[in-house]
């Protein structure tokens, strides 16, 4: 709508620089225990209209990493490191400022539509109150025209009688176009989509992203999608970040992340899943063991207990993300393809060096450190 | 003995649901409406086989299997367990069956008692069944060691457990009376992929091992394929294609299987030639308000006159299987034109 009016008083940005840009984002948080370190030095970039996936299984950060480059974690969390929103940096800035970014630069849908929508407010003045929040000059009335009219661009059939009801009214694909709506409300250039399809039937679940693949290629829009559904991200993102344990253990062109996994993690992932496309009854291959604890992380690798390749250097040192294979070229930097944090990534050729193995799976996890 | 374990005849829940009719004006009076949770379901399971049941929340799945089961009381139909007519057994004949006839939850936290430790879970339907308690709780040692847990782990409490852990909590309880057929209930939904692999792999040793015989219930069409024989897929409370596991993967000819199947995103960057995806429009509508003929009329894209007027039957329409749709493409027809 009006942006500028907004903003370029104080505001201006680097063209150059990328949208949204994690270094060495670090979260912890209070236990009885001591800190439970949940973020444990993230690095991402996101550059102009580009779509990165982020996947891995619960409690790997994902989600914590991206509420806190927003601010959105309680007070108790330590947030350290830096995030940029075109160079503009974010943690510690004052609450005023990260407003003006928040909502109307950088948007979010969160995980489960119908919890996300307060319960008791009508949906239309939910999503006008966003609207009013970064347009002041917008009356009512005019707030909640738009808010209808956002409704029907996310695909809701009678967009005025629906922006009248309450979110128990709609279903939960309509709940989650409506949360779309009121991310869209104030045209961010980034998107955070924080597992957007997952309470989701997978009909409807087709909807959803069409809907946000529409969105980013009329509005050039940048989307970071959080998934711990490979085949949703594959849909979708052009480069996919894979984190364990707090870090990122690979980042890379979705193809090659997807296709020729370089870490043992991402392989795993990948066996763990059946597919709907393969016929094939074999046995699955499980990722022995579990995540380790936050609150006293291994020496070395964090994957090391559950994984095959693991020997005495992986028990010792911690392996940086770095650039691997022949296509890699020197200097680390998001945009090589193929990173990943192993001390024994598999090579660029060949789809599957390490084939499953056979026989029983043995239960218990090797015994930690 | 020979003929199918479980045999399910045009088997019909509704709840009764205060409220009003939707669709209708705000004056509409208040009516007790009924929602059709399953209308009309036959299908047989084979000894040893594994039938998949796939569809989307709402569809009826575990409404259909807790009325097998008779954990709750279907309005009409009739379930036979190996010859046993279930829905007209007496309390003292039900309580003979049930050994034979588990289930395993969905939810691995809410399906367990927080105050009891596990091996009392486990062993708790032996105690039922009159076995000692001794001899029961040394049994459940065993099963807890058969599912891939540390017998000693018995003294534990559920809360003590990961979310897989308990899952193969309830898989040994399941196992504890020595069943034919477990239903399980959406048994990997709740947990991660690399631990959702562990517990399918279990279930596939067990059942080789036993000779066992699964319902799977799952929204996750992946899963199902994996480990289903036979898959069924419902829709709003009706089994719209029926058959073995490549005829509803490789050759749907149900437009509602097609469109799920096209859905499904898959991770694989180089998996065969894109798919053709359909998208459907709209939701699924309110099962207190089903629409006439066949239910799926409404968001698909072939629909004609005669599907607003006639349920169409679950045969087979050319196809090689059953398929409950009037537009099914005659078997060698290509699936359906798209949206």
């Amino acid at each position: 709508m009006h942006r500028e009016t907004a903003e370029t008083a104080c505001l201006s940005w680097d063209i150059a620089l990328p949208v949204l840009e994690l270094r060495d984002l670090r979260v912890s948080f209070p236990t009885p225990a001591g800190p439970a370190r949940a973020v444990r030095g993230v690095d991402l970039s996101l550059d102009e209209g580009e779509a990165l996936g982020v996947v891995g299984e619960s409690g790997c950060g994902k989600s914590v990493s991206m509420l806190a480059a927003l601010g959105l974690l309680p007070a108790t969390a330590q947030v350290t490191g830096s995030v940029r929103y075109r160079g503009r940096e974010l943690l510690g800035a004052p609450g005023r400022e990260l407003r003006q970014i928040r909502g109307a630069h950088v948007a979010m849908v969160f995980q489960d539509p119908v919890t996300a929508l307060n319960p008791v407010i009508r949906v239309g003045r939910q999503i006008a109150e966003g609207l009013r929040v970064h347009h002041r000059e917008v009356s009512r009335r005019q707030a909640w025209d738009r808010a209808a009219a956002l409704l029907g661009e996310v695909g809701i059939a009678e967009p005025d009688r629906r922006a009248r009801q309450y979110p128990h009214e709609l279903s939960g694909g309509m709940c989650q176009r409506a949360m779309i709506a009121m991310a869209m409300a104030n045209e961010p250039d980034v998107l955070i989509a924080d597992e957007p399809t997952t309470a989701l039937d997978v009909t409807i679940q087709a909807q959803i992203l069409d809907l946000l693949a529409a969105l980013r290629r009329d509005r050039g829009m940048a989307v970071v999608l959080i998934s711990h559904d490979l085949g949703v991200v594959a849909s979708m993102a052009e480069r996919v970040a894979v984190m364990y344990a707090g870090r990122v253990v690979e980042l890379g062109a979705a193809g090659d992340v997807l296709g020729r996994p370089r870490h043992p993690y991402t392989r795993g992932l990948l066996r763990a899943r059946p597919r709907v496309s393969a016929s094939s009854r074999d046995r699955l291959v499980a990722i022995e063991g579990r995540l380790p604890s936050l609150v006293s992380p291994l020496a070395g690798c964090a994957f090391h207990p559950r994984c095959e390749l693991a020997d005495e250097r992986c028990r010792v040192e911690e392996p940086e993300l770095l650039p691997v294979g022949a296509d890699a070229v020197a200097g680390p930097g998001d945009h090589v393809t193929g990173l990943a944090a192993c001390h024994h990534p598999s090579p660029a050729s060949g789809r599957d060096p390490h084939p499953p193995a056979s026989g029983r799976d043995p239960h218990s996890p090797s015994a930690g450190r | 003995m020979t003929g199918p374990l479980l045999e399910v005849r045009d088997l019909h829940k509704e709840f009764p649901h205060r409220g009003r009719a939707p669709g209708r004006g705000a004056g509409a009076r208040r009516h007790r409406a009924r929602v059709s949770a399953v209308a009309g379901v036959s299908f047989d399971l084979a000894r040893g086989e594994t039938l998949g049941l796939v569809g989307e929340s709402g569809c009826g799945k575990s409404t259909l299997a807790r009325c097998i089961l008779r954990l709750l009381e279907p309005t009409a139909g009739s379930v036979r367990f190996d010859g046993v007519d279930v829905l007209a057994a007496s309390p003292r004949q039900l309580r003979a069956l049930r050994p034979r006839l588990q289930i395993v939850f969905q939810d691995p936290y809410g399906s367990l008692d927080p105050r009891m430790p596990v091996w009392a879970t486990v062993a708790e339907p032996l105690v039922v069944a009159g076995v000692p308690r001794r001899q029961a709780r040394a049994r459940a040692g065993e099963l807890l060691d058969r599912v891939g847990l540390e017998p000693e782990h018995g003294q534990r409490y559920p809360h003590e457990f990961s979310t897989g852990q308990r899952q193969r909590i309830g898989v040994a309880r399941a196992l504890a009376p020595g069943p034919d057929l477990i239903v399980l209930d959406e048994p990997v939904s709740a947990l991660d992929v690399s631990v959702q692999a562990g517990i399918l792999n279990l279930l596939a040793d067990l059942r080789a091992e036993r000779q066992l015989s699964y319902l799977f219930i799952s929204h996750d069409l992946s899963v199902v394929r994996h480990v289903s024989d036979r898959v069924a897929v419902m829709y709003l409370g009706r089994i719209v294609e029926i058959g073995d596991g490549p005829a509803i993967y490789e050759r749907p000819s149900h437009p509602y299987t097609q469109a799920l199947l096209s859905a499904v995103p898959d991770p694989d960057p180089g998996a065969g030639p894109a798919r053709e995806r359909i998208v459907l429009a709209g939701d699924v509508p309110a099962p207190t308000d089903p629409p006439s003929g066949c239910r799926f009329r409404t968001r698909c894209w072939q629909a004609e006159e005669r599907c607003g007027a006639e349920v169409p039957a679950l045969v087979d329409r050319g196809s090689g299987h059953p398929c409950a749709c009037h537009l099914a493409a005659p078997v060698g027809g290509s699936t359906g034109d798209g949206a």
